[in-house]
Order: C-alpha cells, then structure tokens, then sequence
C-alpha cells in the first residue's frame, strides 16, 4: 500500500520526506561537508572539482553551481542541508528564502516588513494566490515577463 | 524531588542570534522583538532553575542523513556551540547534567518512548538562540548560562516527524520521569521553533499571525485538544517550517494541570511579533501554580 501523502497538494511547497531523502542523499550529504572551514575554502577554490568528489547526479551539481534552490530541492534537496551553501556564499536565510520566488532581496525583505506572505490563496493548489504556479516569478520579475 | 516549575516557549530564528552576536539590538528592525523579552530576561534573573530541558530541533547540524533519531536527548556533560557554516555563534559552552538526563531516558523509554541516548552532539541554533534571547548578550568565554542544560532534540526536517499527540504525550511521561528524580531541582522545560514560516519555494515567507494567535490560545487553555491537529493543517496554514510547533506540544504535555492537578499554569508573559527574517515569533511563559 502506498504511504498516503496529503502535501503534495500545498502550492510553492516540496515536503522532504523519505522519497525526496532517498534522491537527494548525497547533494544534502555534500552540502554538510560545508559545516568545516577547510572544506568550504576547497569548494570555493574550484566548485566544480569539488562536487566532483560526490556521487551526485549531473543535474544536482549543475542545480548547486547555478545556485538555483528551487531546482536543488527539485532534486531532492533540504533547505536546511542547502542553507550551508548560502552561508559559504556569506548569504542569510532571508536571502536564500526569497531567492525563490524571483522576488528582489529588497522586495522580499520588504514584504516580510509588512507582516508577510498571505496564507489566503496559498492554501490549495488552484486556488489564485501569489505562490501558485501561474504567477511566477514573483515580484518585478513577473511584471517584466 | 525534583519538579518541573514553569514552561517555556519561543522561536528559535538564526537571524536573532546573529542580530545579538553582531550587536544590531537597537536597530529599527530588531527593537521591537528584543523589547518583547525584556520581561523575560528579568523573569529568568527571579526565577533562576537549577535546570532546563530544552526541546528543539537540529537542523541539518548534529545529525545528516546518514542518522535521523525521533527524539534524541543528550546525556553529556558539555556541548560545543555548532558551526553551521558561518562559523560558530560566539556563544558560551552548553553544560549538560549527566546524572538528570540519564534518568529521564531511563524513566522514559521505560514508559515506553523510544529515545535515542546522545552523548556527543554539537547544539546549532535551535538550541542556542532561545538560551541568548531569555539570558541577554553573555561572553564565550569569560560567562556562562545561567544552569546546566539538557537537549532534547525532535526529527522535524525529515518527515515522517512525531505527531503533536505523541509529542504532548511525550511531555506528560517526561514530567513523570523528572518529578521521579530524588534530587531538589527546579526545572524548567522549554518548547522552541516556530511560529508560522516557510524557507522554501514560491510560498516563501508565508506568515498566518490569526492561526498562530489562536495557536497561542489553545496551547494556553486548551492543549489536549491542540495536539490533535494533525501535521496536514500546520503545513497548510503556518508554512512548511511551522512544522515546528508540535515541539511547544512536548513542554506544555509536561505541565501540572495536563496531569490533574486541577490547577491551570499561570501566564506570566506572551508576546508576538512579525516579523523575524522569514519567520513570527511567539513566545510564552507559563508557570506551574
């Protein structure tokens, strides 16, 4: 029988559970690597050598060097695994949040000032809130486009 | 005998830890929240406990993929502030207490919770920003905390993660275990994490200030039934992070009223506010009447 997983329908939203774990063990286990100084000044030094040194799939690297979060978590990426990258890169947690949803750092920032995202529209997926599929990117990104 | 005291509740935000450890207080940004526990910081000074067990999560810091306990409570005398990949927070060591710990797991896993017994661990900021938001700005090296320190760290990263009715009643066999240790100690237990947030994705930065009010509410008056909601609502209303709060479950199972005392826990103190980084914080004291 099938494990029932009631997540899969939160717009914006990847729940990291066991099947996620399974594919992406070796990108998060390359991203706790990044927890020793000497290790971040060797991944700095020559990114690509180094992820080289893992058994991680072509795509995760090219997810990793393009520092595009959304597509490491596609990839069975955790935030909390790929928030050591964001600090080797001297980046917060408010910037590598808001990194993913196309946002400026200043528009994120901004909208977190005035109390955050709204949970209304953002419950279900078809509902029409800023964080469902067909409003992205967000911010002036999504205006240019 | 030992007894539990007085319960503790706040978020654990990385953002506040470094807003104290780079001495950003007083700015705009953070005043507001650090005058929130103003009161707090006194309360601790009055209310000094022998002991504090502190339920948190680590993230992605003491444990990879390679181990990922349930419930894992650490038994060693000392723990090193974590380097999370900014270095570590400039923080003073963690001491533990031995002797306590190692009852309580006994005492618990004997009431059939199955712990998993720690006794070297680095404490990330889970763990670390809630002791610098209640004890204020302390030296690494020339301070310490106010008391030995027992971590008690909950899986909310990997799912699946405990329920929050095998977390309050976690907190209730976690009660039993302590008020059965022979010593004189006045314990605190503290619940951290949360309130709503989520760090990923294009719903990023979702904030639900009337749920997690009325989370403040129920967690106050009516716990028995809060730690019935299941993981589906708090993902859905409170972001994926808000996942969290069942640990608040942990030290609110592990009050006197919740074992029939007939008394409810006073509330010395309750704050909000939006917004720290990504995230709201909460934070209540709770006291044992």
């Amino acid at each position: 029988m099938a494990l029932h997983k009631p997540y899969q329908d939160v717009p914006g939203t990847i729940i990291f559970d066991a099947e996620q774990s399974r594919k992406g063990y070796w990108l998060n286990q390359f991203c706790m690597s990044l927890m020793k100084a000497e290790n971040r000044e060797r991944f700095k030094a020559d990114e690509r050598a180094y992820l080289d040194e893992w058994p991680m799939t072509e795509e995760q690297k090219q997810a990793v060097l393009a520092r595009d979060l959304n597509w490491c978590m596609r990839t069975g990426g955790n935030i909390y695994f790929l928030a050591k990258i964001g600090a080797t890169d001297g980046k917060s947690f408010q910037q590598m949040a808001g990194s993913m949803t196309g946002m400026t750092e200043e528009e994120y920032r901004n909208m977190m000032i005035n109390g955050g995202r709204s949970v209304e529209g953002n419950r279900y997926l078809g509902e029409d809130g800023d964080a469902q599929p067909h409003r992205q990117p967000q911010g002036s990104a999504g205006k240019k486009a | 005998m030992a007894k539990i005291t007085a319960s503790v509740y706040t978020s654990h935000v990385p953002a506040i830890g470094a807003a104290m450890d780079l001495g950003k207080t007083q700015e705009d940004y953070w005043k507001p929240l650090f005058a929130g526990y103003e009161y707090s910081r006194q309360w601790m000074k009055d209310n000094k406990p022998d002991v504090i067990f502190l339920v948190y999560n680590d993230h992605a810091t003491a444990f990879s993929l390679d181990l990922i306990p349930t419930f894992a409570i650490g038994t060693a005398a000392e723990f090193t502030p974590a380097d999370e990949g900014w270095g570590p927070r400039p923080v003073p060591k963690v001491i533990g207490h031995p002797e306590l710990a190692s009852h309580i797991a006994q005492s618990v896993i004997q009431q059939d919770f199955d712990l998993t017994i720690v006794n070297k661990m680095d404490v990330d900021h889970g763990l670390t920003v809630p002791l610098s938001l209640m004890c204020g700005e302390l030296d690494p090296k020339t301070d310490a905390w106010p008391c030995p320190v027992i971590p008690f760290a909950v899986n909310v990263v990997q799912y699946p993660v405990p329920s929050g009715q095998r977390c309050f009643n976690l907190g209730q066999a976690i009660r039993r275990a302590i008020e059965s240790y022979d010593e004189d100690l006045n314990v605190h237990i503290w619940g951290t994490g949360g309130m709503s947030h989520q760090l990923q994705g294009a719903r990023a930065g979702l904030i639900n200030a009337e749920w997690d009010n009325r989370f403040l509410d129920r967690l106050i008056a009516e716990p028995a039934d809060l730690a019935k909601v299941p993981h589906i609502e708090y993902v859905r209303e409170a972001g994926s992070e808000g996942i969290e709060l069942v640990m608040w479950l942990i030290a609110r199972g592990a009050m006197g009223d919740v074992a029939g005392s007939g008394r409810p826990p006073r509330l010395a103190h309750r704050f909000y506010h939006v917004p720290a980084s990504n995230t709201a914080v909460g934070h209540l004291i709770l006291e044992n009447t």
